[in-house]
This record gives C-alpha cells, sequence and structure tokens, in this order.
C-alpha cells in the first residue's frame, strides 16, 4: 500500500520539475504531503457507525423528541437549572475560600493547625461524596437539637430543630462545600508549593508581613497552577449537584425525577436533563479558557498575543 | 578622606557584627562573624563556595535567625529588642518593619513574575509604607531611569535580559529608600556581557553615598569600589582589610590559594 502511494504521487512531481519545462525553480516544485489512507479508512468506519447510531436514536419513538421540547424550558426545568447553577456556584466559592485557609493551615508552623488540616483534607476525601450527602441529610437523626453557646460551660445563646434550620438545601449545600473544601486545599497547595522560595525572600526582604506576600505574591502567582484544576473541578461539582437528588435537593435531577415520576415520560425528561447539562459544562469550558488566558500574564502568553497583536516589545 | 574617616569613625555602625554564629541543624555555618560597616562604606564578602557569604548576608536582614553573638544594623539589635540586660524576640510584624530600611538584591533577581517592571518597583512602597500611586509611579519612573531602564516599565520580567532584570531588581529595592543595601553575588547569574551593566549602576550607587555590602566574585569591582574586603573561609572570617591590602598582598595561605584562583 505504501509503495503503491509512494509512485502514484512521485510520477507528477518528476513531471513538473522536468527541466525541460522551465520550471526548475524551486518555488515552483508542489510538496505532496504523504497520505494515510488507513487513517481515511478508519475515521470513514467510525463516522458511518456513529450516523447510523444517531439515526437511529433520533428515529426511536422512545425518545419522543416533541416531548424533549415541550418540557426543555418548563417553569420546574428552568427553576432545576437555577438551583443547580446555585448549589455550584456557592459550593465552589465556600470550597475555594475553604480550600485556601486549610491549605495555609497545612503549610503553618503551627502543628496543631497543620494536623487539623490533614485530618480534614483525610476525611473527606477518604469517604465517597454520596455517602456525605446523605450523611447531613439526616444530621437530624444524630443531633435532635443544634445549640448555639460556650462549649463545655452550660452556657447556651440559642436553641433550634435541626430538621428546621438544616432542610434538604442547607444539607446538600453543606455536603457539597466541606467536601469541596477538600479537593481545593490539596490543589491549593500544590499551587503555593509551586512558587519559588525566593519570591518569599525577595517578598520580606522589602518588609511585607507574611500575609501581605501571601495575598499579592504567593497566591496571585499560585493562580496560574491552581485555576486549571479549579476551572475542572467547577465542571466535576455541576455534574455532582445531581447526586443531592437523593435528599431531594431540588436541583435539575430531582425536577425531572418528580415530573417522570408522575407521568413516565423517564427517558424525554432524562435527555432534557442531560441537553442542560452538556450546555452549563460548554459554557463553563469557555470560562476556564479565559480565565487561565488571564492569569497566564507575565509569563509569555500574554505576551504572545500581545506580540500577535503588534503591542509586544519594542526593541 | 581622613577628615571623611574620622567622622565616620564617630557615627553609630550600619552593620556590627560580633562572634555571630549560626548553624543549620548540626552543621555550624557561621563560626563567630566579626565585621562592621560604616555609613556610607562599600564593603565586599570574597570567598569559596559553603563558606557562609549568603547566610551570613541573611543574618543581617534577619532572613535567618542568628543562634550566638550580637548583630546590629543602624544601632538596633537584628530580631531582637533590648530592655535591660534581657532580649525579647520582636514580632514578625515588627520584624517586616525592620527590614524596610535593608534593600536586598538577590542572585537570581526574585523579580516578581506576575507584575511588570514598574509594578515591580511600585508595589512595596504602596502596599508596605502606604504610599499613593502616583508618588510610587513618579518615583518608579526616577528609578528605572537611574538604572537606564526608561521607558522599559511596562515590560514583564520574562520579557527582559537577565542584566535588565537585576537593574530592575536593584530599582526596587532602593524604592524603599533603604539607608543600607545588601547584594549576593548580584552579577553571578548573568552572562559575561550582561555584567558591566549591572556593576555600572553599583558603582554609581556607591559614588552616592549608599553603604552597601557585596558578596561578590568580581574582584576588580572589589578593588574599585570597596573601602574594605573579607575573606571567608569555612564560617569564619580569615582576614579582612583595605582591598589593595587584601588583595594584592594577602597575609594568610588560604586567602592567596583562592585569589590565584579567581583571579
Ligand atoms: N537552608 C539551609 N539548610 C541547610 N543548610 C544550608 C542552608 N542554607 C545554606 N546551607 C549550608 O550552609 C553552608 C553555607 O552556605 P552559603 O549559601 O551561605 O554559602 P556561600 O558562601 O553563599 O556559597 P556560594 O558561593 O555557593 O553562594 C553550605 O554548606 C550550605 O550547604
Ligand atoms: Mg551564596
Amino acid at each position: 500500500m505504501e509503495a503503491t502511494t509512494l509512485s502514484s504521487t512521485t510520477s507528477p512531481r518528476t513531471e513538473a520539475s522536468d527541466p525541460t519545462n522551465g520550471r526548475s525553480d524551486p518555488a515552483d516544485l508542489e510538496a505532496v504531503p504523504l497520505r494515510h489512507w488507513g487513517r481515511w479508512a478508519a475515521a470513514a468506519v467510525v463516522l458511518y457507525v456513529t450516523a447510523a447510531f444517531l439515526w437511529s436514536l433520533a428515529r426511536n419513538p422512545n425518545l419522543e423528541w416533541e416531548v424533549v421540547g415541550d418540557y426543555l424550558f418548563e417553569d420546574f426545568v428552568i427553576r432545576g437549572v437555577g438551583i443547580t447553577l446555585m448549589l455550584t456556584v456557592v459550593a465552589m466559592v465556600i470550597g475555594t475560600v475553604g480550600g485556601i485557609v486549610v491549605a495555609v493551615m497545612r503549610l503553618s508552623s503551627n502543628p496543631v493547625l497543620r494536623g487539623l488540616s490533614w485530618f480534614y483534607t483525610w476525611f473527606f476525601r477518604g469517604t465517597p461524596l454520596l455517602v456525605q450527602i446523605i450523611f447531613w441529610g439526616f444530621l437530624a437523626a444524630l443531633y435532635q437539637q443544634i445549640e448555639i453557646g460556650i462549649p463545655f460551660t452550660g452556657v447556651t445563646f440559642a436553641s433550634f430543630d435541626t430538621n428546621a434550620v438544616v432542610g434538604p438545601m442547607t444539607a446538600a449545600i453543606l455536603a457539597l462545600s466541606l467536601n469541596e473544601v477538600a479537593y481545593a486545599a490539596e490543589i491549593v497547595r500544590g499551587g503555593i508549593a509551586s512558587v519559588d522560595d525566593g519570591q518569599d525572600d525577595a517578598a520580606s526582604a522589602l518588609g511585607m508581613t507574611r500575609s501581605q506576600a501571601m495575598r499579592t505574591i504567593t497566591l496571585p502567582q499560585a493562580m496560574r497552577v491552581i485555576v486549571p484544576p479549579m476551572g475542572n473541578e467547577t465542571v466535576t461539582m455541576l455534574k455532582s449537584t445531581a447526586l443531592v437528588s437523593v435528599i431531594g435537593g431540588k436541583d435539575l435531577l430531582t425536577a425531572v425525577q418528580s415530573v417522570y415520576a408522575q407521568n413516565y415520560q423517564v427517558i424525554p425528561l432524562l435527555v432534557v436533563a442531560v441537553i442542560w447539562y452538556l450546555a452549563l459544562t460548554s459554557v463553563l469550558s469557555v470560562g476556564q479558557y479565559f480565565v487561565e488566558r488571564r492569569y497566564g500574564k507575565g509569563y509569555g502568553n500574554a505576551s504572545m498575543s500581545r506580540r500577535w497583536l503588534g503591542l509586544g516589545v519594542t526593541r | 578622606m581622613t577628615a571623611q574617616t574620622q567622622q565616620d569613625l564617630a557615627a553609630t555602625p550600619m552593620v556590627e557584627a560580633v562572634g555571630v554564629r549560626k548553624s543549620f541543624g548540626r552543621t555550624e555555618v557561621l563560626k563567630g562573624i566579626d565585621l562592621t560597616v560604616r555609613p556610607g562604606e562599600v564593603t565586599c564578602l570574597i570567598g569559596p563556595s559553603g563558606s557562609g557569604k549568603s547566610t551570613f548576608l541573611r543574618c543581617i536582614n534577619h532572613l535567618e535567625t542568628i543562634d550566638g553573638g550580637r548583630l546590629s544594623v543602624n544601632g538596633h539589635l537584628v530580631g531582637y529588642r533590648q530592655k535591660g540586660d534581657r532580649l525579647y524576640e520582636l514580632k514578625p510584624r515588627e520584624v517586616a518593619a525592620k527590614r524596610r530600611e535593608i534593600g536586598m538584591v538577590f542572585q537570581r533577581f526574585n523579580l516578581f513574575p506576575h507584575l511588570t517592571a514598574e509594578q515591580n518597583i511600585m508595589h512595596a512602597p504602596m502596599l508596605v509604607r502606604g504610599e499613593s500611586k502616583k508618588a510610587a509611579r513618579a518615583r518608579a519612573a526616577d528609578l528605572l531611569e537611574r538604572v537606564g531602564l526608561a521607558g522599559r516599565g511596562h515590560h514583564y520580567p520574562a520579557q527582559l535580559s537577565g542584566g535588565q532584570q537585576q537593574r530592575v531588581a536593584i530599582a526596587r529595592a532602593l524604592a524603599m529608600q533603604p539607608p543600607l543595601m545588601l547584594f549576593d553575588e548580584p552579577t553571578s547569574a548573568l552572562d559575561p556581557e550582561l555584567v558591566g551593566e549591572v556593576l555600572d549602576v553599583m558603582k554609581g550607587l556607591a559614588a552616592e553615598g549608599m553603604t552597601m555590602v557585596v558578596v561578590t566574585h568580581e574582584m576588580g569591582f572589589a578593588k574599585e569600589v570597596a573601602d574594605s574586603v573579607y575573606f571567608m573561609d569555612d564560617g569564619a572570617v580569615v582576614e579582612s582589610g583595605r582591598p589593595a591590602d587584601l588583595l594584592d598582598d594577602p597575609r594568610h595561605e588560604r586567602t592567596r590559594a583562592f585569589l590565584s584562583k579567581v583571579l
């Protein structure tokens, strides 16, 4: 196969570069790239199979595309999407802030803080998220009452019924956030560790306090390493919110479940959910691209694009 | 010169080290260093790799703590406050405040890569001293011009050559207006053709009367600019003196051996 490819492509070439034709200028030579017939064949087969599958899917009456269309922008679906988004945003904000705190604790010189931070990460990364969600959902079975006061003294300022305070929504937020804190902490710690020690020396030598150096020198540089995995975390979180349906968290999946439980349109309603999840994760990926670009500043990324725009070095 | 020297002798030393000791774990890296730098003087530290030059320099601005002896800058103990016959360790915040009085330039520049040259210079004055953006920017422009980089303020460190980066680093340290500057092998990471531009900036500073402690392998610079040279080996000062005496006519065998290798 290779041999025939070669001979068929080289024959017109010899004609073109024939000196008697007067076309000996190398600039006129046509370069014919190597053709990979095997790849073409593989691609054709894959496309054919995919097309067949999509065709069968599209024509499958059980999918009921009209039903999908009817439900796609229904109020309860939109509300579910809103709650899924809210859970994602709140869990990621708390998770990131908490993650920075736990990571800084881990790097502190206080052994108690270090140990606590290690324990936290060990516990929350070592148990399934689904179990944690169910656990928070059944918090009332562990503590009927929540009291605010001074521990070990019997002094109590306020006392609440657990079920009244920690509803499914609060339980969902608690579960997702506390879990995210553990993962974010590891990512932030890796980011901080990636910053050169000399940066800390330089900041200290200029008279910055440790927290000033952390906030304005170390963390902004760590962001380059932190942002890409945190983008992935956000996409994962968006999908993990579906797990809170086990405690009735009112998210997108809970919303479609409660409707198909009554009208049995299971597949079309799941397709509605799938379309929304795909749309949201796609938008997030685009956002991640721009955030990454912003934090690449000063490391060649920005300079490359500036040079491309004609704004670069003028030497 | 003699009138000047007498006046300086009367003044408080800018840096005074008496029997300074420092260990990392079990290895003693500084074994009792004595050194005095008077205001306006340039002092060069020379010596083989691992002799403790960087460690001693870092002790001066308390990037490293010392384990024994006394070390004072401008009449104040580094890292401690004396009350009666007791020494009290300073809080991190107080140490940070003291460091503003001491500029430091590193072998590997350590510019902040996420900030432009101008922002590198403006950052600490604004954050640490609460200077206004306008004042900080004006000074940054002055300093950039002084180190020969006028108009380069908007470049990120990655867009500058090594020599340019080191000159920005010097400007950054000067922006805090410190009465004392420490240099740790400021030209060792540079290509030979870039060494001169950095040394020229340092010579300019010395001529303006800046007090400087410079760890260097540039014997030409030491000979031309330094008021005194200290030769260190294995955590101790082997000998010190005026550059002409020490570099041309060393008394100790170890100094002679070292100089014959670097000259
Ligand atoms: N943070 C540290 N922990 C342990 N040992 C260290 C540390 N810093 C320096 N040392 C050791 O202390 C000794 C002195 O190091 P220092 O960097 O002060 O030498 P130097 O004279 O500056 O050498 P060079 O010319 O190579 O820069 C060396 O043996 C080094 O290995
Ligand atoms: Mg050194």
